[in-house]
């Protein structure tokens, strides 16, 4: 069971990380200067949590590990963060559509930790579900505004659409670990799917239903883009052995 | 009323410390000068994200990233305030930014200098925010009412930032001899073009005479520029560092540092568009703005429809 929430953990703590490095790549290049503040916010919020992910790991863990040793001295296999979070950034349709899939799958599963008997797993859920809540809005806004926006725009949100049909699968794939947690995952994929519908409905966008679905992310097997990402955030740890920054 | 008359009532606000707002009559200059300095202004806080996004994805620790992130989003939030300000002189914020784009409109040049190594980010808030903030208290005051209220907010938040910029450059003087050198090397690259933000000596700055009168501004760049020599040059110590200059010396007599001569001839390149990155730095503004309006057209789209559906409704 230790070995099974350790690994939960961070499943999490990667996986918020790594989408919050993806999203703060546009900071400075966003659309427009308020979008640019709500999606850097989003990363920072993301970030948060993945804090809190590792810091809870690292104390399960032991060995002097710590949130940064988790982050920075991993190495791709060792992550196991969801590949949807990982793929680029691409355009503003793929970054809100993917925020949105992912906002909702965790709103969905927080709230079923908040109830979760370890109890500082129920707490950093309880903390991070009213941030969850507010990138849902965010992100199925933008959802619903791209779709039903111009001709380019809804083309552009089918686009992203038809990229990621492989890669939602994912969330409900369970490994070993997640299937020690007692979280009720069906009923977050009937939640989650309910929600997609509502929003692509108001968005004027289908959803394209795919029986393949790519995954191992979540034990370690990563597409090729995950070892860019941890050459380039991991570069000054490795560089500098045992530095303190 | 005619126009000296206007033109007393103007100069009798300033006169005594009567802020001047939006709907007050104002000398066209003074809405220009205004106009120039605020969207100027405006464009440093959003060009200015860039140098320091530069080293988002690579900050060295969890905790470095999320202070670093927070701060170039303050800087967003700094622009937003400094355009809405400006627009309140009749301009919009899509003029401003088509002036930056087409190089009309210039911003801070320090901008133009890059981002090496991690000590940057530390050297960017201590110097360039240091130097920043000891003009922007200063315009906390400035005639203007807009600006100065825009001003005393973004205060409060710059001196957040030199700390933790200063925090950074203190942890790595305390570190290994790499991440001393690092330190070291950054305080080389940016001392100078720090001391250049002040502008131009008085003898030599073209908008600073009539300012002052408008009390724009209150200070000369000469004043302000001593002020920041004498508090890095206390302030460098704690480092353990030094600055790059052989002829910083503290004078007894005046009571201040004296300092070397600045390059100005590298000034005016780097303001003419010369730097080491002005076309990149303008570029991926360019691109942002370009690669978003396609976003931009469909949020109008959208708001439009909505608006229909409600009045059908």
């Amino acid at each position: 069971m230790q070995a099974a929430k350790e690994n939960f953990l961070l499943y999490l703590a990667d996986s918020t990380h790594i989408l919050s490095h993806r999203n703060s790549e546009w900071c400075g290049h966003a659309p427009i200067l308020e979008q640019d503040i709500a999606l850097t916010n989003i990363a920072l919020d993301l970030l948060g949590q993945s804090r809190n992910f590792y810091q809870y790991a690292a104390e399960l863990i032991g060995n002097n590990a710590t949130e940064d040793s988790l982050a920075y001295l991993r190495i791709e296999s060792e992550y196991k963060n969801l590949l949807l979070v990982e793929l680029p950034k691409e355009d503003w349709a793929h970054t809100v559509l993917r925020q949105f899939y992912f906002s909702v799958f965790l709103f969905y599963l927080y709230q079923q930790l908040q109830q979760n008997k370890d109890v500082q797993i129920a707490a950093i859920a309880t903390k991070a579900i009213k941030e969850v809540a507010y990138h849902v809005r965010w992100s199925g806004e933008w959802v619903i505004r791209l779709g039903d926006g111009t001709e380019e725009s809804n083309q552009r949100m089918q686009y992203a659409v038809e990229a990621y049909k492989n890669f939602t699968g994912e969330f409900f794939v369970l490994t070993n670990y997640e299937k020690q947690m007692q979280i009720d995952f069906e009923l977050i994929q009937q939640q989650w799917n309910d929600k997609v519908a509502a929003v692509f409905n108001d968005a004027t966008l289908s959803f394209t239903n795919s029986n393949f679905h790519q995954v191992g992310g979540k034990e370690g097997r990563h597409t090729e883009y995950l070892g860019y990402i941890l050459t380039d955030m991991q570069y000054l740890q490795r560089t500098y052995p045992n530095a303190t920054w | 009323m005619e126009l000296k008359k206007l033109e007393e009532i103007f100069q009798h606000k300033i006169d005594n410390e009567i802020k001047i707002e939006p709907k007050d009559w104002m000398p066209e200059a003074y809405r220009k000068t205004n106009i120039r300095q605020i969207s100027q202004h405006a464009h440093s806080e959003v060009v200015g994200m860039l140098p320091e996004g530069n080293w988002i994805t690579r900050a060295p620790s969890l905790k470095r990233k999320a202070i670093l992130l927070a701060k170039i989003q303050d800087e967003a939030g700094h622009g937003l305030y400094l355009y809405s300000a400006a627009e309140t002189l009749g301009i919009s914020r899509d003029e401003m930014i088509e002036q930056l784009h087409s190089g009309r409109a210039k911003y801070s040049s320090i901008f133009n200098y890059p981002t090496l190594t991690w000590a940057d980010m530390g050297a960017i808030g201590w110097l360039v925010d240091g130097a920043a903030i000891i003009n922007q208290v200063m315009l906390c005051r400035t005639s203007y009412g807009p600006y100065a209220r825009g001003m005393v907010r973004i205060c409060k938040e710059e001196s957040f930032h030199q700390r933790q910029g200063f925090e950074i450059l203190y942890v790595l003087s305390q570190g290994t001899d790499a991440q001393k050198a690092m330190c070291q090397d950054a305080i080389n690259r940016w001392w100078w073009p720090s001391l250049m933000m002040f502008g131009p000596t008085d003898a030599e700055s073209s908008n600073s005479e009539q300012s002052m009168l408008w009390k724009i501004k209150r200070k000369s760049n000469d004043e302000l520029r001593q002020q920041f020599v004498d508090m890095i040059a206390e302030q460098v110590k704690v480092l353990g560092m030094t600055l790059p200059d052989a002829d910083l010396k503290w004078n007894e007599t005046k009571k201040h540092y004296d300092f070397g001569a600045i390059n100005w001839n590298e000034f005016w390149n780097v303001v003419k568009g010369n730097g080491p990155c002005n076309k990149q730095r303008l570029n991926a503004r360019i691109a942002a703005h370009q690669n978003g309006a396609w976003v931009r057209e469909a949020a109008i789209a959208y708001a439009e429809k909505q608006k229909n559906k409600h009045k059908a409704a």
